[in-house]
Formats: structure tokens, sequence, C-alpha cells
């Protein structure tokens, strides 16, 4: 008996809003982007939750790509965050008002 | 089998909690390891074994090492402060706009209709078809990935040299 469409989606809702929280309400600039990596991870288990159900691997394919892509995203992101470290001796987002008008 | 969903769906959760809710970024790391571990018990659950396996290869092998890395790089001894409250008006505008989504999502979600695409092959294990798909059909794209990955080296280490000439 496997597990409905249905569980998996909403799971995946509730993880992604988790994430979207964390990014919304947390200030500090690391937290931020491991709260990005959860929600590609909500999506990821969408696409796994309709591979299953529609007996297609190409959902699997997806997750594949959005891993490589949120790979090279996470060594970009941190080469930035050291970086600007370096520069401002902060991690916190509200610091970082360089290009604000 | 349902058993086993809703033990991993709770872990997944209570540890997505914790990662947005902990102080120190150490912690949250360490919480989001859990998080992926339960993602791969389920993508396990779902018939998807390669998947699995690189999502604890690749998520919480490789990227949260340079997570935690880069964290004890920096060092950082201070607490983060918290962030000032919104004004009235905001905190308006905010709610409504989570109720709207949150109605427009449900709406969505009782209007779908599932349409069955194409079955995967028979008589094939799930490396095996997953590898066959990912050299005839998607063959491209995975080319493409390498692109990325070479850029995204490129990136890391000019971002990361002190003075650029």
């Amino acid at each position: 008996m496997a597990v409905p469409l249905e569980f998996y989606l909403g799971l995946s809702v509730a993880l992604f809003a988790l994430g979207a929280i964390g990014v919304l309400i947390r200030r500090n600039i690391l937290i931020i982007l491991m709260c990005i990596e959860m929600m590609l991870n909500a999506v990821n288990l969408a696409f796994i939750g309709f591979a299953d159900a529609f007996k297609a691997v190409d959902g699997q394919m997806f997750v594949f790509f959005v891993m490589t892509v949120a790979a090279a995203e996470v060594a970009v992101g941190l080469a930035l965050v050291v970086a600007i470290f370096r520069n401002r001796a902060t991690v916190s987002v509200d610091d970082l008002n360089l290009m604000k008008w | 089998m349902h058993t086993l969903f809703y033990i991993l769906a709770a872990t997944a959760l209570v540890a997505g909690a914790l990662v947005v809710f902990q102080t120190h970024p150490l912690r949250s790391a360490l919480w989001l390891i859990v998080n992926f571990f339960a993602v791969a018990g389920l993508y396990l659950l779902a018939n998807a074994e390669f998947i699995a396996a690189i999502q604890i290869i690749v998520y919480a092998g490789a990227i949260m090492v340079l997570f935690l890395f880069v964290i004890m790089l920096l060092n950082l001894r201070q607490p983060e402060e918290p962030s000032p409250m919104p004004a009235l008006g905001t905190k308006i505008l905010a709610v409504s706009l989570a109720v709207t989504t949150g109605f427009l999502m449900i709406y969505g979600f009782k209007k779908a209709v599932l349409i069955p695409v194409r079955a995967g092959a028979p008589g094939l294990g799930n490396t095996e078809s997953v590898a066959r798909l990912l050299f005839t059909d998607y063959l491209l794209p995975f080319e493409v990935t390498s692109v990325l990955l070479l850029v995204a080296i490129v990136g890391a280490v000019v971002l990361s040299k002190s003075r650029l000439k």
C-alpha cells in the first residue's frame, strides 16, 4: 500500500512554508541560505511524490538537476558570504545596505 | 508504510522548525542534516533509491560540510539581535496576504485533476532507468550541468581570492 500523493504534497508545502518563514524572519545570512536549501528540498519532495504517483522517472531527473543547481548555488553563496565577512565583519543582512536606495 | 511516512514526516518537520528557530547557525546546520536524512528516507519510501543516495552524499555530505566549514571559519561570537517589530499596517498586510495565499492554494488543490503521463519502462531497476533516461532524453541538460558546475567552481575561486588584479 503506497503512500498517497496528497501526503507528499502536504509535507512539501509545510517544509516550503517553514523555509520561507526562515528566509523572512531571520537576519543571519548563513541561516537564510540554509532555509533556501530547505525550500529546494521541499520542491524536490513534491517532484519525487509525483514521480512515484505517475510511475515516471522524469520527476527524478528534475530532482537530479535541482540538486546540481543547489550545490553550485551553495558554493558561490558561501564564497560571497566569506568575501562579505572579510570586508564588513558581519553576517547580518540588516548591516548590508550598500545597494539600498 | 504509512507509519514510516508519519515518523519521517514528523522528523523532517521538527528538524526544519528547529533550523528556523535556533539562535546559533551551527545548531541550525546540524538540525538541517537531520532534516535531509528524514527527506532521504521519504525518497526511499517513494521508490527513488538513486535520488536518496544522492541526497545523502551531496546534501548531507558535501553541502553541509561546506556550511559547517564556513560557520567555523567565520567563528561568530555575537548572538543575533532580534529584528525590530514591524508597523501595524505591515502586520495586517502580511496576515491578509498569507490568508489569501492559503485560500488560493486550497482552491487550486481542490480543482486540480491528476492526468497520468507516460508510464516508466517496465522491468527496469530504478537506478538503471534513471541512467537510461539521463543519457538519452536528458543528455543535453546533463552536459550543460557540467558547464554550470565549472562556472560555479571558477566563481567560488575568484570570490575567495583576497585581491583581484
